[in-house]
């Protein structure tokens, strides 16, 4: 999951409106391939991928590598081939221990003229040369400039995980506020990654989240925080809560897959992120409860971070400044897993 | 000794001369604050272009440029993907028409993902609200043309598509650094929708991803580039948007030059004569021991003082003079170039520094020659009165001749395109070959001449050309400013009387119709027009389509005019100069080339010319050559039926038309406004007030060289006042001498203003020679390679005359009060002094 779109302005207009956004249906079954492609009737959608890499001298760095396709609010029927439909995001980081913060690519473009946009059918998403492609089990995936390139092949190794109900994930208590929302998790990861002019092989572990929806975010909602874990035991724990502007907790789910495959679905009240330690970024003067103690159903887990600053600033493109980085989920003092947590939604409200 | 050197030939002289030092050191003064504001504007608004341009192509490396109507928007993704491209930014780029009355807007549409990593200042950071980019009716506006068109943040801004009203949002004004001139900034897919533009782009702004070598990508962009659509560096789009305005630049720069050069020369007369009024002082000096390096020396100081001091008070002056001519005629001096330029001045040190050496520098120059010849002079002839030497050198006389000579060298040379620097060059050696060569020339051929005239008037000649050395100083300040003032008359009186009868033929219409208050992007469709054409009260209507072609390289678009070609056909409705091709019988079709066009591609009649126009580059033959003085990049007239069949574009831009008889002019606006879908968007001129305006725009454009001209005029008036007055003072003697012999003081002063008057008459009568000279190269030279039009010589008689009359009047008056002056005195003393 994730914050996106602030370029999205609000208002009304004199213009012919386009049709209107689709809308999350609790009856619609997944069905696959077609739903690793794009679903261009919906407002917001992204592939984000999230994961644990290794070097070749056993050095640890987290990564995030996630391509947005959303839509400008006010669709007017311009027959404009630069109209703008669908804008199309990308972003990665890299957690990079020695940098002690992330490095960070960043790039958004109308989608058109095959220079940009989201295939239905299969996943390819693209803005220029970044994309990232599925072809069978595998996803490819190229990201980078001049500072930062990533050049990953995922591996499939699981079936989809849906979240919610049967891939419908209701994200507040309003009837309307929910998305499609599918992970693979347990992928095993494999490429380079090339900081400024050094590149590294790598390996590793990965999860792949694809969601899409028209309404993510209730007026109440401040932001969210969630994790993704690839348990050691090759299952998989999903948890995320919305919080309301009081702090609160407006809205919570998750889902957890055991060793064996069978998958367990939390109600919110089964769900708690306890916050344990804050960071303050320097940078932006944000707040993060960067440790937690997350409760979900019988699981009890403790999440410590690869490191305190992972605070990700993409106001230029996505408009958010969020928290997003690569955490170890102890159980009693042993490690039992490695994911991602993301916390948004601390610097100001998100907006979607 | 150096103290009491200065104390008795500076100090002393000062004292009793404080007028003279004070004005030489105000010619100067004058000469540089004229040079320097002119420079002043001239460089700050070309800073104010490079600024502007610069923040619009922002970090671009590279741009593509089309025409105005566009190219294809496909080059785009071609462009964007090639190897080594980082980022390629589509921008559309027009002047958005507003209703007539309103100045049109220029806007650019972009796409501000793309445009962000590019045109930072313009599109991203805080200072850009993400509100507004994607909107189809927002547009963000820039703090001038929030001004300009007196709106705010969320005010409605019209403008005119077609006939059609758009009416956007104005969604945000940027701060006010971010860009100083009016600029609307829009969606791109908003603007190519609303301005009826889709699928068309004007501008790719790229930055190469430094992988591959800029050379190689260059290539390949080039490669995909269709006829008419260019490849550039900023650096170069900056130069041709300069481009535009040098020609008209360097000759304001020039015309400056020339009035330094003429204060710098005031200096030398008046220094020149101080010289010889103490040559007895200096001479004492010497007899007393001191050695003739101090008294140089000391002589020159006294000069470069005159010059520094004339320098500072010049440049304060030319700044404060240059805030003037800004607030009240704008930084293009009113020429209407830049009328949309927003500016300030931009003073640079560098420039300052020059100007300020210069004062000195001349005044140096001026005081060199008579102070060497002074301060060398035996002092035993120096203790001696009478008058100075005036012996004459042959040398400068040669000198001279040999500069005119090289002048009309330099203009055989000339190249016929490009910036006229031989011309300027060999206006220079003119002026300084006519200032050497011609008044000795004048005396010996007076002398020659014999002139039998009545007693006084015979003395006033004798004295005249006995002493020709002074003569040819008085003679010269008339010269230089009066040759300067008579090619000026010359050349502008010639324009505007090409540009009357220019006008005449260009416009032969009753009325003239334009879609919407100037700008690119109204029109009238064809609906439109069959309508205007069956108002019965019409005898006759010719459409008129204009849009522009980019064809010469490295130049700014030429217009394309398609339109109706009268009656008798173009060859008898366009203004041409020289003789139409033949018109073959199965060949391409004709278009008529202005004259810009046929100077840059070396084309005459009858020559094939290959346009590119629709989708395939087609070649037309040369039908003629025109005379364009309203569009300075270049024109092309086609037959608008040509245009059509190849093109397929039905629409026009204006609308001629002859009324019937009876017809009044308000009561056919109306009709024709009806006749369109939004009349209100319709200019609509009466022929004589189009005439009028245009005539209107010429004389304002030309208002600053008036002033330029005044000031020269002023200064060599100036010039003869001093130089006869100072005669007159210097003569006291021959003056008691004569009065001895029983002439009245009147007689000598009538003598005197006679001796003032026929100096004068001979100056400008050399004046007259050389700036008909000037002028002659302004007109065949420098026009035509600055601006590349021709003009027909006319001779503005009446204003010479009156001119000619004045110098002559205003010298003798001048010589005749320093006669009385000179002759107040007992005579007995006067005879005496000296001896």
């Amino acid at each position: 999951m994730l914050a996106a779109a602030g370029v999205l302005p609000a208002g009304a207009m004199a213009l012919p409106p386009a049709a209107p956004f689709a809308a999350a249906d609790p009856a619609y079954r997944m069905r696959f391939p077609h739903d690793h492609g794009s679903h261009p009737d919906f407002r917001i959608e992204w592939w984000y991928i999230t994961g644990w890499l290794r070097t070749r001298d056993r050095e640890d760095c987290g990564f995030q590598v996630t391509f947005f396709r959303v839509r400008p609010p006010s669709q007017v029927a311009n027959p404009s081939r630069f109209n703008p439909e669908h804008i199309i995001i990308a972003h990665a980081a890299v957690s990079d221990r020695r940098l002690g913060k992330l490095r960070h690519v960043q790039r958004a473009a109308r989608q058109g003229f095959g220079l940009a946009g989201s295939d239905t059918g299969n996943t390819r998403v693209w803005i220029d040369r970044w994309q990232l492609l599925r072809d069978g089990p595998l996803y490819r995936c190229w990201i980078g400039n001049r500072d930062l390139a990533l050049d990953l092949v995922l591996e499939t190794r699981q079936t989809p995980l849906l979240q919610g109900t049967d891939g419908y994930s209701r994200k507040g208590p309003e009837a309307g506020s929910a998305s499609h929302y599918y992970s693979l998790p347990q992928l095993r990861a494999s490429g380079r990654i090339r900081i400024d002019k050094t590149a590294r092989e790598v390996e590793g572990e990965a999860w792949l989240d694809h969601e899409w929806s028209s309404s993510l975010l209730e007026p109440d909602a401040e932001g969210w925080d969630w994790i993704g874990i690839n348990l050691a035991d090759g299952g998989a724990l999903m948890a995320f809560r919305m919080r309301n502007r009081r702090g609160g907790t407006l809205w919570a789910g998750g889902s957890w897959r055991d060793a064996s495959g069978s998958v367990t679905g939390f109600r919110p009240d089964q769900i708690r992120f306890t916050p344990l330690r804050r960071w303050r970024s320097p940078l932006t003067g944000a707040e993060y409860p960067v440790s937690f103690e997350v409760l979900a159903g019988p699981l009890r887990l403790r999440l410590e971070p690869l490191m305190d600053d992972q605070e990700n600033d993409t106001r230029a493109t996505t408009g958010a400044v969020y928290w997003e980085g690569a955490v170890r989920a102890l159980g009693d003092k042993r490690e039992i897993g490695r994911g991602y947590l993301e916390l948004t939604g601390y610097l100001r409200p998100l907006q979607i | 000794m150096i103290r009491a050197l200065w104390q008795a030939l500076v100090g002393s002289s000062l004292r009793a001369q404080p007028g003279r030092t004070l004005l030489a050191t105000l010619a100067i003064a004058a000469g540089i604050a004229l040079g320097y504001s002119v420079h002043l504007l001239n460089a700050s608004a070309d800073a104010e272009f490079r600024r502007a341009a610069l923040q619009l192509s922002g970090e671009a490396e590279l741009l593509v440029r089309g025409p105005r109507q566009g190219f294809d928007e496909q080059l785009y993704p071609q462009i964007a993907t090639l190897d080594g491209i980082a980022i390629a930014s589509p921008v559309l780029e027009f002047q958005a028409s507003r209703d007539a009355g309103n100045a049109p807007l220029r806007i650019i549409g972009i796409d501000a993902l793309r445009a962000r990593e590019l045109q930072p200042a313009l599109v991203a950071g805080q200072s850009l609200p993400a509100a507004g980019l994607f909107e189809p009716d927002s547009i963000i506006l820039s703090a001038a043309a929030a001004r300009s068109h007196g709106v705010a943040a969320g005010d409605l801004l019209d403008f005119r598509a077609g006939t059609v009203t758009v009416a956007l949002r104005v969604a945000a004004v940027l701060p006010d650094g971010s860009y100083r001139q009016p600029l609307g900034i829009m969606d791109i897919a908003a603007a190519q929708w609303r301005f009826g533009m889709t699928g068309v782009l004007h501008r790719i702004d790229i930055r190469l991803d430094g992988e591959v070598a800029a050379a190689a990508v260059q290539k390949s962009i080039s490669a995909l580039l269709p006829e008419g659509v260019e490849l550039l560096t900023p650096e170069a789009e900056n130069l041709r948007s300069a481009a535009l305005t040098r020609a008209y630049r360097t000759n304001l720069d020039m015309l400056a030059l020339i009035a330094l050069f003429t204060g710098a020369f005031l200096v030398y007369s008046t220094q020149t004569l101080s010289m010889l009024r103490r040559r007895s002082q200096v001479a004492l000096m010497r007899a007393l021991g001191a050695p003739r390096g101090t008294v140089l020396g000391v002589l020159l100081a006294e000069g470069t003082l005159i010059g520094a001091a004339g320098a500072v008070i010049g440049i304060a002056g030319g700044f404060v003079l240059a805030r003037q001519l800004l607030a009240s005629v704008g930084m293009d001096l009113g020429a209407g170039y830049f009328r949309n330029l927003q500016a300030a001045l931009h003073p640079e040190p560098a420039a300052a520094l020059f100007f300020l050496l210069l004062g000195p520098l001349f005044a140096l120059g001026g005081t060199l020659a008579p102070a060497i010849e002074i301060a060398g002079m035996p002092a035993a002839r120096g203790l001696r009165a009478g008058d100075p030497d005036e012996r004459v050198s042959a040398f400068p006389a040669l000198a001279g001749v040999a500069a005119i000579g090289s002048a009309a060298m330099l203009l055989w040379a000339a190249p016929s395109t490009g910036l006229p620097l031989h011309g300027h060059a060999a206006i220079a050696l003119l002026l300084a070959g006519a200032t050497l060569a011609f008044p000795p020339a004048a005396i010996r051929l007076l002398k020659l001449a014999r002139l039998p005239l009545p007693l006084p008037h015979a003395l006033s000649l004798a004295r005249l050309l006995a002493t020709p050395r002074l003569t040819a100083i008085g003679m010269s300040s008339i010269l230089v400013s009066f040759s300067l003032v008579v090619s000026m008359l010359l050349m502008i009186h010639s324009f505007r009387t090409s540009l009357d009868a220019w006008l005449d033929q260009v416009l032969p219409a009753d009325i003239y119709v334009r879609a919407g208050g100037g700008g690119e992007t109204a029109f009238l469709s064809g609906r439109e027009q069959q309508r205007i054409a069956s108002i019965p009260q019409l005898l006759r209507v010719e459409f008129l389509r204009s849009r522009s072609l980019l064809l010469l390289p490295g130049r700014p678009p030429v217009t394309l005019i398609a339109r109706d070609p009268g009656v008798d056909g173009f060859s008898r409705s366009l203004p041409l100069v020289g003789a139409p091709a033949a018109p073959g019988a199965d060949g391409p079709p004709a278009v008529w080339i202005s004259e810009l066009v046929a100077d840059v591609l070396a084309l005459q009649p009858g020559d094939p010319i290959r346009l590119p126009l629709g989708m395939q580059p087609q070649i037309f033959a040369v039908g003629g050559i025109w005379r364009d003085y309203a569009r300075q990049n270049g024109a092309v007239v086609m037959d608008l039926a040509d245009y059509r069949r190849i093109t397929g574009d039905q629409t026009v831009n204006d609308v001629a038309a002859w009324l019937a008889p009876d017809a009044r002019v308000t009561e056919i606006s109306g009709l024709i406004r009806a006749a369109a879908d939004d009349g209100s968007a319709l200019e609509i001129t009466a022929t004589a007030d189009l005439r009028r305006l245009s005539l209107d725009i010429f004389d304002r454009s030309f208002a600053v060289t008036w002033a330029l001209q005044a000031a020269a005029l002023c200064i060599g008036l100036l010039g003869v006042w001093l130089a006869f007055n100072a005669q007159a003072l210097s003569r006291r003697r021959e003056f008691g001498m004569l009065r001895h012999l029983g002439l009245t003081r009147r007689e000598i002063s009538v003598m005197l203003g006679v001796e003032g008057a026929l100096g004068a008459a001979i100056g400008a009568a050399c004046g007259m020679v050389a700036g008909g000279l000037i002028g002659l190269i302004l007109i065949r030279v420098i026009n035509r390679q600055s601006f590349h039009w021709s003009m027909d010589l006319a001779v503005p008689w009446l204003p010479l005359a009156a001119l000619f009359t004045g110098i002559i009047l205003c010298a003798a008056v001048a010589a005749c009060a320093g006669a009385a002056m000179a002759t107040r005195q007992e005579m007995t003393r006067a005879v005496r002094e000296d001896w």
